[in-house]
């Protein structure tokens, strides 16, 4: 294999694997370039070819996938599972789900009230009457609330499988308390049947597909974020928890803020993407905060290839695209399939798709280029 | 004080539910730092296994229809254990030192498990024992060649495609010759009911108190376990080379333990533990797909809280979780604190089985503070624990 590797072949020819090394102002152009042309593609080209339930679909999945991003951040950069995150995603939704439903005429309050006696908005709910307050609670909640979790667990140095239950079972607390409570928030049934968003029709087909130009905007928004965290000081620090807590305690940097301030991130991250799937599907219920859901985010990040952003977003639209058409035709072959899915990728493929590219694409694709060079000389000769 | 006694009570018979299902996730947590997402799955195929028990029990008439129950605590501990120690064997050994990584293996195991009972009928069970025959079958025949190693991928997914295909050609033949009587699910999706043998009905009054008899039944059955246990972990040579792999796995290697073995038969004890906790939870309520995680995460908590290496641990977490989540869902506790308003209100507030789950977990959370390593760690100066 080292043979394949060096800079030149015997017979002088460079190998192509060279012939991909760029520098690394060029690299990063190179990928500013292919995110523009992506972004273009998903914007203008798409909404050309797919289907008006189709293109719904893939905003609905580009939404999610920037829950997917902050999981990459957490679990594939710092090494922190959390099965947790379908909270953060419903707090983001139930934000912006209130100011939906406040959207009324002065002095009438949402009409599920009216079911349990309540004549009063609850005081909590007031807030969100403001668009600019909704806007910053959408990741400004979620994050808060991650932080203080995230503080008075970490702090303690628990981590590792310690985390992850700790972070399911606050899942099924936030479950209870939001099924439970009909009075304040609806409980069970969640908040839906939205109308108008800035006095339009969220329905409309223009309103529509605002939301999903929007939503790419935030998908790229937030990719250019994690970019930028995992690169450079900050992103090696994170890469150092992954991989040896204790030596990089050792090394003088205390990891604590380091851990709660990138679960914040994705916290705020996972709301924002709770926010706009809110808007597409237009319901948000406790569901949204199910332990099997949010178990399920991680398998989007760890199919698309934790050790790189892309793979995430990747992971992330085409499993829940399987989802789709697989529980269409064959709604009990779902499960089989999601559960031979955490294997497989778990055993066979620990990097993912992207990982797997990186690999075996890279040596097929010298395979191929010195069966070309042999079948060349063959010829002449 | 009778209102103290009856809390006391109720709240134990929760906690020993938890305990039976926390022992197995202990010891196996213990030794190999590995947390089973799919142990609840593992409780849920033990209820199954004591319907199925009570169902040919009740066939053979009156004398042995009362006493299903102890076949069926034998029958789910060897079907659970069976089950999690192909689990082990196939899955988690592959995986050792990435414990996150097994977290979401177990959390696929568990997934599939959910939907095979809820869709397993004569079809699905032949397919499978087909594929099994012909993958591991030919698997086997064909790792005797010399070259191997060079050939395995291809020959591996080759088999996989075949037998797979054989199984479903096979199954669909099945399906079309013998249709209803083999295509209807076995348990399907709905739950099912366990009823308890007479005996086990009724209950002991004691003064104003009345102890329902399954609940001192699953007391009962819990102190055998812990007893069981414990004897086993203290007075047995495999028990011996189970604490010792627990203590230091490197050294213990080193001075001829078979630590492959080791995990292999605690996975099973463990997981064969599941399946006795699944009997007294059949007992409980009905039995469904999703019985079991109804208890998985109340059960990690208790290994949280419990701390590992130590049965101790374990059992005063779990009678602790129970009794704590008993007095507050039922209001006890406001009861008792009658005097402050802003208190019995707040208590009132989370006076529900579901709302006391919050406060016990906001509880948890402040114990962590101050125990962050539960509450008998081991003592030791790793930085790494």
């Amino acid at each position: 294999m080292k043979v394949l590797h060096s800079p030149h072949t015997p017979d002088g020819i460079t190998t192509p694997a060279q012939g991909l090394d760029l520098s690394p102002r060029n690299k990063l152009l190179l990928e500013a370039g292919v995110l523009m042309g992506v972004l273009l593609l998903l914007i203008f080209v798409f909404p050309a070819v797919l289907s008006g339930f189709r293109l719904n679909l893939l905003g609905r999945f580009l939404a999610l996938s920037i829950v997917a991003l902050g999981i990459d951040l957490i679990w594939g950069y710092t090494g922190m599972l959390s099965l947790g995150q379908g909270v953060f995603f419903a707090l983001g939704g139930y934000a912006l789900g209130m100011h939906l439903s406040l959207q009324l005429p002065d002095g009438r309050i949402p009409e599920f009230f009216s079911l349990y006696g309540v004549t009063e908005l609850p005081w909590f709910w007031r807030p969100f009457y403001s668009f600019s307050f909704t806007a910053i609670a959408i990741f400004l909640i979620p994050a808060l609330v991650a932080s203080a979790l995230g503080y008075l667990v970490v702090r303690n140095r628990i981590r590792g499988v310690y985390f992850s239950i700790l972070t399911q079972a606050t899942t099924i607390i936030f479950f209870n308390f939001f099924n439970g409570q009909q009075r304040l928030i609806n409980g069970t049934n969640g908040l839906t049947s939205f109308t108008t968003l800035f006095d339009l029709n969220i329905n409309s087909a223009e309103m529509r597909f605002a939301i999903y130009v929007a939503t790419i905007l935030f998908v790229a928004l937030a990719y250019v974020l994690c970019r930028y965290l995992t690169s450079g000081l900050f992103g090696r620090i994170l890469v150092a928890i992954r991989d040896d807590e204790p030596r990089v305690r050792f090394s003088g940097y205390d990891p604590t803020g380091f851990k709660v301030l990138v679960f914040a991130v994705a916290a705020g991250l996972a709301g924002i993407a709770g926010a706009l799937f809110t808007l597409q599907t237009g319901i948000i219920s406790p569901n949204a905060m199910s332990v099997p859901f949010s178990i399920e985010m991680v398998i989007w990040v760890a199919v698309g290839g934790r050790s790189s952003l892309i793979g995430a977003v990747i992971g992330a639209v085409l499993v829940n695209f399987a989802k789709s058409l697989l529980s269409e035709s064959f709604p009990e072959i779902w499960l089989f399939f999601q559960g031979g899915l955490f294997l497989l990728v778990v055993m066979v493929l620990p990097d993912g798709l992207v990982g797997w590219v990186r690999t075996q694409g890279r040596q097929l694709w010298i395979i191929f280029q010195l069966w070309r060079r042999r079948l060349a000389k063959t010829s002449l000769a | 004080m009778t209102l103290l006694f009856d809390s006391l009570f109720n709240g134990i018979s929760i906690g020993t539910v938890l305990l039976m299902a926390a022992l197995g996730l202990a010891i196996v947590f213990g030794l190999m730092g590995v947390i089973n997402m799919a142990h609840g799955e593992l409780m849920m195929l033990g209820a199954y296994t004591t319907f199925v028990v009570q169902n040919v029990f009740r066939q053979w008439g009156d004398p042995w229809r009362d006493f299903y129950i102890f076949p069926a605590l034998v029958a789910a501990f060897g079907v659970a254990a069976l089950v999690g120690l192909i689990l082990e064997r196939a899955v988690i050994r592959f995986l050792y030192g990435r414990p996150l990584e097994t977290l979401l293996a177990t959390w696929g195991v568990s997934l599939i498990l959910q939907q095979f009972v809820r869709s397993v009928n004569w079809v699905l069970a032949l397919r499978l024992g087909v594929f099994g025959l012909l993958f591991f079958g030919g698997w086997w025949l064909l790792a005797k060649r010399v070259d191997w190693p060079r050939i395995k991928g291809w020959v591996l997914t080759l088999l996989l495609v075949l037998s797979t295909a054989i199984g479903t050609v096979g199954g669909r033949l099945l399906a079309q010759t013998y249709a209803l009587a083999v295509t209807q699910p076995w348990f399907g999706a709905q739950n099912r009911d366990v009823t308890a043998p007479r005996w086990l009905r009724g209950g002991i009054p004691v003064g104003q108190l009345f102890l329902p008899n399954t609940r001192l039944f699953i007391i009962s059955l819990t102190l055998v376990c812990i007893l069981g246990l414990y004897i086993f972990l203290q007075h047995t040579r495999w028990g011996l080379r189970i604490r010792a792999v627990t203590q230091n796995r490197a050294m213990s290697a080193c001075v001829g333990i078979p630590t492959q073995t080791v995990d292999a038969l605690t996975f099973a004890i463990g997981s064969g533990l599941a399946g006795v906790a699944g009997v007294a939870v059949s007992l409980l309520g009905s039995v469904g797909p999703n019985t079991g995680q109804n208890y998985i995460v109340d059960t990690f908590m208790v290994v949280v809280v419990g701390g590992v290496g130590k049965l101790l641990g374990s059992i005063v977490a779990a009678l602790g979780i129970g009794i704590a989540n008993f007095l507050i869902g039922s209001g006890t506790l406001a009861l008792i604190f009658p005097g402050v308003p802003i208190l019995t209100d707040t208590l009132n507030f989370f006076a529900t089985t579901s709302m006391a789950k919050v406060m016990v977990f906001a509880l948890i959370v402040v114990f962590l503070q101050f125990r962050p390593r539960g509450l008998f760690p081991e003592k030791g100066r790793t930085v790494d624990a």
